[in-house]
């Protein structure tokens, strides 16, 4: 069945590929986008999205989320990680390995592409570095990236080996593979559960210092220089690894970093504000002011790429639990654009604005993944976007479509919420609800 | 007799000077009590207790006991290896079970931080909490200053030394809320990597030399040290913690002459506190004990509301 040509008018386009930013009206037809122009005549028979008001642009791409599947569908599973993203404004995620099995081979790559057929979005598969995320033997990443992985991470656990970490490196720059880290020495994490700082100083929970990141971090930035190979470093937290990247890139370094919207938006004052809400807990943990503030510096300076929500579901009862025996980890498929949407429209942060946002959030991802998408360019996939920036939503995990309900965001009020979704000229949501064609979890 | 507003006892860093001099003063009233004979009063008769252990204590589970059963409560203790927590069973779904019994308040003890704010968002009973991880040990802060306010008469300008593990001690955390908010100068002495990495959020001064904490000091206070601290690395062996940091009275010449010398207990012996001290005429610490009774009966009156009639 082929679908109906979509023909969006009158919102504001943002464009990042083209440093577009103006009003115009956008044909999406055959699953690509034909044409963005300025009064455009209305073709006949196609469906009609009145924009004004809004904004229209690349589909946003989450490069970090964890779908639980196979495994733990429990948690989440591919389908209902595909309509949270969708609720959520975005087109494509890439989805960590650290599922059961781990995705350390093709057979379990293939399984997940199988599966995200039918999902609401584009998923993309991330393999393993290492065998069983042992960190022992290489997994094959070169089956793997033939099989449709994106990019290569043993996200959750760090790389503790160096020889390992440069090994991983040097032969994924033979096949142009990108390898993806979450930076923890776990001699200096410590069985930490949350920052170390004042706070936990005061409520006593065990302490993750911020070196436990940053000593990991400058070791394969040190690596890198010699390995070859492209290097993402998943979810900063701290001032000093803000600063390590940005040395490595002023060096010429080839590094990107993400940084997710909790560690934009809160600190370790959260876990004592809340008395030890277990949805505060995660992993990198939330940090202090001072590093709250570096990361958004780190990212409108562009030593930050990305904003990525490091969706981490979890069923509620596994959250319901003593702060220590509560796993890691916040939902954020649908909350991290409205919270950002936020942030612009409140001007808390001085030279956050909308085109820097959507850069980060659609072109930025699809340029490190090296994947279709962000841009609104004639000829590409007909991924769209389109936010309301005045809409005011209420963060409700209750009517989530994900299955988790995990975050310390329930009940802030936003001003700014994704309104319709279109991946590969298909209407997966609209108005916060995923559209009629779509699979229902 | 007013009664506290509040559900639950957490810790003392919620607590205001108005609620703590309350609480003093009706623990004397309860010590009254402890020097009576027949040591029982009909306060509680009817009202039900949980007692919830999941760390092992002699002391603080056996005065908190002694409390409910002076006051005519009626208590079940459950300890925490034959509880359910070992079967699989959430913390939750265990008192709620015993709440559904007609329990009114749970004194619990507990290796995590924040168990005992969990436990009193999870159930409509009070929750007392008897030491949760590294965080409070309220019941203790308060033994602590109703023995000194005893002692000394006031607490206020008082200058309080607490020596030994302050990184990983409740007792440490709750007597410097508590003494503070009393107008009390609390200074901490102990090794580098067994302070708090971060002295701001307490708000006391830390020395590394306990010859310079205790100068001019009218309480010393000794906290145990655990042996698995030396297993994880953070000092290399109890001999050498002795010679450097234990207290001795040669160690604790600068304090006053009339110095109080206290102790949590349970004491390492010529580990942290040498019996000489510990033994000594300025010594305290079974005083602590009894105190500590004291002050549970106060807390358990104020919360089931003693002054409610049936």
């Amino acid at each position: 069945m082929t679908n109906k040509d979509i023909y969006i008018t009158g919102g504001r386009v943002i464009d990042p590929s083209r440093n577009f930013d103006q009003k115009a009206d956008l044909l999406l037809s055959g699953g690509l986008i034909a044409q963005v122009e300025k009064n455009l005549q209305p073709p006949l028979g196609a469906l009609k999205i009145e924009a004004n008001g809004l904004i229209v642009t690349p589909g946003l791409i989450d490069m970090h989320v964890h779908l639980r599947d196979p495994g733990q569908e429990y948690k989440e599973d591919i389908i209902s990680g595909s309509l949270a993203a969708a609720a959520g404004g975005f087109t494509a995620v890439a989805a960590m390995a650290n599922t059961d099995p781990v995705c350390d081979n093709s057979s379990v790559v293939r399984y997940v592409c199988d599966h995200a057929a039918r999902a609401a979005v584009r998923v993309y598969p991330i393999g393993a570095v290492t065998r069983g995320l042992e960190g022992k033997e290489m997994a094959e990443i070169g089956r793997m990236k033939q099989a449709g992985a994106v990019a290569f991470s043993d996200d959750g656990k760090p790389v503790v080996s160096g020889m390992m970490m440069r090994n991983a490196l040097q032969y994924a720059s033979g096949i142009g593979a990108l390898i993806i880290v979450h930076e923890e020495d776990p001699s200096l994490f410590a069985g930490g559960m949350m920052n170390e700082g004042a706070v936990s100083s005061v409520i006593g929970l065990r302490g993750i210092s911020p070196q436990a990141e940053e000593v990991m971090l400058a070791r394969d930035l040190l690596l890198l220089k010699t390995t070859g190979g492209r290097l993402h470093i998943a979810h900063l937290s701290t001032a000093g690894s803000v600063e390590l990247v940005r040395r490595a890139k002023s060096e010429g370094l080839p590094v990107t970093a993400e940084v997710t919207p909790h560690h934009l938006l809160l600190t370790d004052r959260a876990v004592k504000n809340t008395a030890y809400s277990t949805n505060t807990k995660v992993n990198p943990p939330l940090r202090s002011e001072q590093d709250r503030r570096a990361l958004w510096e780190g990212l409108l300076d562009g030593t930050i790429d990305t904003i990525a929500s490091d969706h981490a579901p979890h069923h509620p009862d596994d959250k319901d639990v003593e702060f220590d025996f509560a796993p890691f980890g916040i939902a954020g498929l649908e909350t991290t654009l409205p919270l950002l949407l936020d942030e612009v429209a409140s001007g808390r942060v001085k030279n956050l604005t909308l085109p820097l946002l959507i850069d980060k959030l659609s072109l930025a991802p699809a340029r490190i993944l090296d994947v279709p998408g962000g841009t609104l360019q004639p000829g590409s996939a007909a991924d769209v976007t389109i936010i309301d920036p005045k809409r005011i939503t209420t963060v409700t995990p209750a009517a989530w479509y994900s299955k988790s309900r995990n975050t310390p965001f329930a009940g802030r009020q936003l001003t700014g919420a994704p309104v319709w979704t279109i991946v590969g000229g298909k209407l997966v949501m609209k108005e916060g609800a995923p559209a009629g064609s779509v699979e229902q979890g | 007799m007013q009664t506290l507003r509040r559900k639950d006892i957490l810790g003392l860093e919620e607590m205001s000077a108005e609620e703590i001099t309350l609480i003093l003063d009706t623990a004397r009233s309860m010590r009254e009590i402890l020097q009576r004979k027949i040591k029982k009063v009909p306060t509680l008769r009817g009202r039900s207790v949980l007692n919830l252990f999941y760390e092992p204590s002699t002391r603080t589970k056996a005065s908190f006991e002694l409390a409910q059963k002076y006051m005519s409560a009626d208590s079940v203790s459950v300890a925490g290896s034959s509880s359910s927590l070992v079967k699989g069973e959430t913390l939750k779904d265990t008192v709620r079970n015993v709440e559904v019994m007609g329990v009114e308040c749970v004194i619990m003890r507990h290796p995590v931080s924040g168990s005992s704010h969990y436990l009193a968002r999870s159930i409509e009973a009070s929750v007392i909490n008897a030491g949760d991880g590294m965080h409070e040990h309220p019941t203790q802060g308060l033994l602590d200053m109703f023995t000194i306010w005893e002692k000394k008469g006031h607490l206020e300008e008082l200058k309080v030394a607490i020596v030994g593990d302050i990184r990983h001690s409740r007792v440490a955390r709750s007597n410097i809320w508590g003494l503070t908010k009393m107008g009390a100068e609390v200074v901490v002495a102990g090794p580098p990597t067994l302070m708090p990495l971060d002295m701001e959020g307490l708000g006391v001064k830390a020395y590394h030399r306990v010859e310079e904490a205790v100068e001019g000091a009218d309480v010393v206070m000794a906290l145990r040290l655990q042996k698995e601290r030396q297993e994880s690395g953070l000092f290399p062996s109890l001999r050498e913690y002795a010679d450097l940091y234990g207290l001795t009275p040669q160690r604790i010449a600068g304090a006053r002459e009339d110095a109080l010398i206290m102790h949590p207990g349970p004491m390492n012996r010529g580990v942290e506190i040498s019996s000489e001290l510990a033994d000594g005429s300025r010594s305290v610490i079974l005083k602590q004990v009894t105190g500590g009774v004291a002050v549970r009966m106060a807390l358990l009156y104020l919360l089931l509301g003693g002054a409610k009639e049936e």
